[in-house]
């Protein structure tokens, strides 16, 4: 397999983790909604808090880890880019 | 060019911030000298203007580059802020806690649905959008697939989609303008249109780009000051978000005491009860049970994911970012900033319905006389212009949940006022929609007109047009489609044209697999994406004219019952599989896409080496 082939499998099962993640926070646990609120996290019952707050906070942890990680795999592979600003 | 001002950034909007902050202090002293609060509304909103105005006028151009992408020399960090602007329409900022308000758990669906969707522009699209080196969505996928026609169908979408948002957008700039200039609605979309134009129109991507940056900061402050303010007035806690827990339950407490109950549409009619008020029916953090509540849930967050990560306002965004990998970080940095606004507006609902609802506060109107409650001053005010209403349906003269009635955007508007916040908030307030509503506008008829410019009129009618031609062209069709949304929103057809939500769904229909698959399936051939494109919008459309009875009505002669519960804010759901079967199977029918192509969605794959296409191009 050609560097570039295997930078780009790399990559693929990046997404693919990430986007695990993604439908776990916006759509698996709120098929649990009304299970869910019967716990509370901070006070707030935790179907409520994930939809007001938790899912969303999840979303921004996620961007900032996914970026970091594909910029590993850019270094590892030599794609690195060199930084222009 | 202009690295000096690049590497200045920092110092630059923070003497902006600090500017602002003195100004808004100003603004206290004058109201304590006894200005009026008109006079106060006017000035905040006129004051913000001009500078907008002002940096517009500095960032003019005469580079296509600049004009169009901004040069591509916007840092990660100001990207987001700017994304975060453009993302933020008026109805975010003034509608958004009142939808939450009235809509409770089911609404939230669109906190979850519009955040949501920034995961799939970082992992699916904006990296190699980035890498393409295209002007514009439609130029990214005329390029890959080849061809005018497959160019001028995503034009087609762009133009249905951007133009369903823009023109609310400008309908939100002309409210508040009017409200706070004290103007008629149809003078202030007038005002709304020139300001928005005065920002864009000299230096395209650029100037809207620095005075997005401009708007996010306005617009932010005006969000989370009165939150924090609120909260700590109200006893809910020093940091709201993370200390409403008590108010949330004692919230669940109070609908228990006054009782939920469903007023009947005959006695709302015969108490004369404005259209678009509200009032509450429903728990404020309570999960209605069953399947269909659920997947009414998930439908709607699913359909609000997709359509952010297809609409090209926001991906155009990314093509600014110097290098690949700072667009990925910017999408990230786009998300925060527009988290902090999200996850405030559920904490501004909970404390703006407890200042109603609870007996124990001063604020609390619920449960007192009503002869009282209409001697108060915000009361009588917005009771004038039809925003709040009273009906005593039992006749017992004491206001009951279900008998007070406002709409949403009070929320917000009012909600300083009821917690007896100074005016100068209200002013800060009006500012800061004002803000919002400008900033996404500017972004949409932008996208629009570079579209029209650069692909139709440059890649297909005229090739060999100069730069200054170019320009021209872009310019005018930024004015034209500016007026145009205008002239439409002049009319108040808002109520008529629909809701914000359709742009998502049709962006979904005709474009998000068209995009995703031009980086991640080789083997998507031009017909496979004309077909694709073209059956998804199409069927979209066609289902929205099916199912939502204002259109159905006069069209098919009667009410339809939605398709498992796919109504009209939904109808993405129908548009983008018929849009990913017939563009995957098309796709398979036709032949392999030639050598080129294949090496071309290598290089996109790639974050290093040469753009696939040229940076004047």
């Amino acid at each position: 397999m050609s560097n570039k082939d295997a930078y780009w499998a790399k990559t693929k099962n990046h997404m693919i983790i990430t986007l695990v993640l993604w439908a776990f926070f916006s759509l698996v646990i709120f098929m649990f909604g009304s299970e869910l609120n019967t716990m509370s996290f901070l006070g707030y019952p935790l179907a409520y808090y994930m939809t007001a707050q938790g899912s969303l906070l999840a979303f921004v942890i996620m961007l900032f880890w996914t970026a970091n990680k594909q910029e590993k795999i850019d270094e590892e592979h030599g794609y690195s880019e060199r930084e222009e600003d | 060019m202009k690295g000096g001002f690049i590497k200045n950034l920092p110092k630059v909007y923070g003497l902006y911030t600090g500017g602002f902050a003195v100004f808004i202090i100003i603004m206290a002293i004058a109201e304590q000298a006894g200005v009026s609060a008109k006079n106060i509304g006017v000035m905040f909103v006129a004051f913000t203007v001009l500078i907008y105005a002002f940096i517009g006028y500095l960032s003019r151009t005469v580079q296509v580059d600049a004009y169009y992408v901004a040069g591509r020399q916007v840092p990660t960090v100001f990207n987001g802020m700017a994304t975060a602007a453009d993302w933020m329409s008026g109805a975010s900022f003034v509608a958004l806690a009142g939808g939450v308000y009235f809509g409770g758990y089911t609404y939230m669906a669109f906190l979850v649905g519009w955040t949501g969707g920034y995961v799939l522009v970082a992992t699916l699209m904006a990296p190699y959008l980035r890498k393409f080196g295209c002007y514009t969505v439609p130029d990214f996928i005329g390029t890959r697939y080849g061809g005018n026609l497959v160019r001028a169908c995503s034009v087609f979408v762009l133009f249905i989609a951007s133009f369903t948002y823009v023109t609310a957008q400008i309908n939100a700039t002309g409210t508040i303008a009017s409200r706070a200039l004290g103007i008629p609605f149809e003078a202030g979309v007038w005002v709304g249109l020139i300001s928005i134009l005065i920002c864009s129109m000299l230096g395209g991507m650029r100037a809207v780009t620095w005075t997005q940056v401009a708007q996010y900061i306005v617009l932010i402050v005006a969000y989370l000051i009165p939150v924090f303010w609120i909260s700590n007035k109200v006893g809910g806690g020093v940091f709201p978000h993370l200390m409403l827990g008590d108010e949330v339950a004692r919230l669940g407490e109070l609908e228990q005491q006054f009782g939920l109950v469903k007023n009947s549409a005959a006695d709302m009619k015969a108490a004369g009860v404005p259209g678009g008020l509200k009032y509450i029916s429903g728990t404020h953090a309570g999960v209605p049970e069953g399947g269909m509540a659920v997947w009414k849930y998930l439908s709607l967050a699913i359909c609000m994911m997709v359509g952010t990560a297809s609409l090209p306002h926001i991906l155009m965004r990314y093509f600014t970012t110097p290098t690949v990998r700072a667009a990925r970080k910017s999408v990230a940095w786009s998300l925060f900033f527009i988290f902090l606004l999200y996850s405030s507006a559920p904490m501004l609902a909970t404390l703006s319905k407890l200042a109603l609802m609870d007996p124990n506060l001063p604020t609390g109107i619920i449960g007192k006389s009503i002869s009282d409650v209409q001697s108060i001053e915000w009361v009588q005010r917005w009771s004038e212009v039809k925003q709040v209403f009273i009906a005593d349906f039992n006749g017992d003269g004491i206001l009951q949940l279900n008998e007070w009635f406002m709409r949403g955007d009070v929320v917000v508007l009012a909600t300083p006022e009821v917690a007896g916040l100074p005016f100068v908030i209200s002013g800060l307030v009006f500012a800061g929609g004002m803000a919002a509503a400008m900033s996404t506008a500017d972004g949409l008829v932008l996208a629009i007109s570079n579209a029209l410019s650069h692909d139709i009129y440059y890649k297909i009618i005229n090739p060999k047009a100069e730069t200054a031609k170019r320009l021209l062209v872009a310019r005018v069709l930024l004015v034209i489609i500016g007026a145009a949304g205008a002239y439409i929103a002049s009319f108040r057809l808002t109520s008529i044209l629909g809701s914000v939500a359709w742009a998502f769904d049709f962006a979904m229909s005709g474009l998000f697999f068209p995009l995703v698959l031009g980086v991640w399936w080789k083997r998507a051939t031009r017909a496979g994406a004309i077909a694709g494109i073209m059956s998804g919008i199409l069927s979209g459309l066609f289902y929205l004219l099916w199912v939502y009875p204002k259109f159905s009505v006069p069209i098919f002669g009667g009410v339809n019952t939605p398709f498992l519960g796919i109504d009209h804010l939904r109808f993405g759901l129908i548009g983008a599989p018929v849009c990913l079967v017939v563009m995957v199977v098309v796709s398979l029918m036709t032949k392999e896409p030639d050598a080129a192509t294949q090496k071309m969605v290598d290089d996109t794959r790639i974050p290093t080496g040469k753009a696939v296409l040229g940076r004047q191009h």
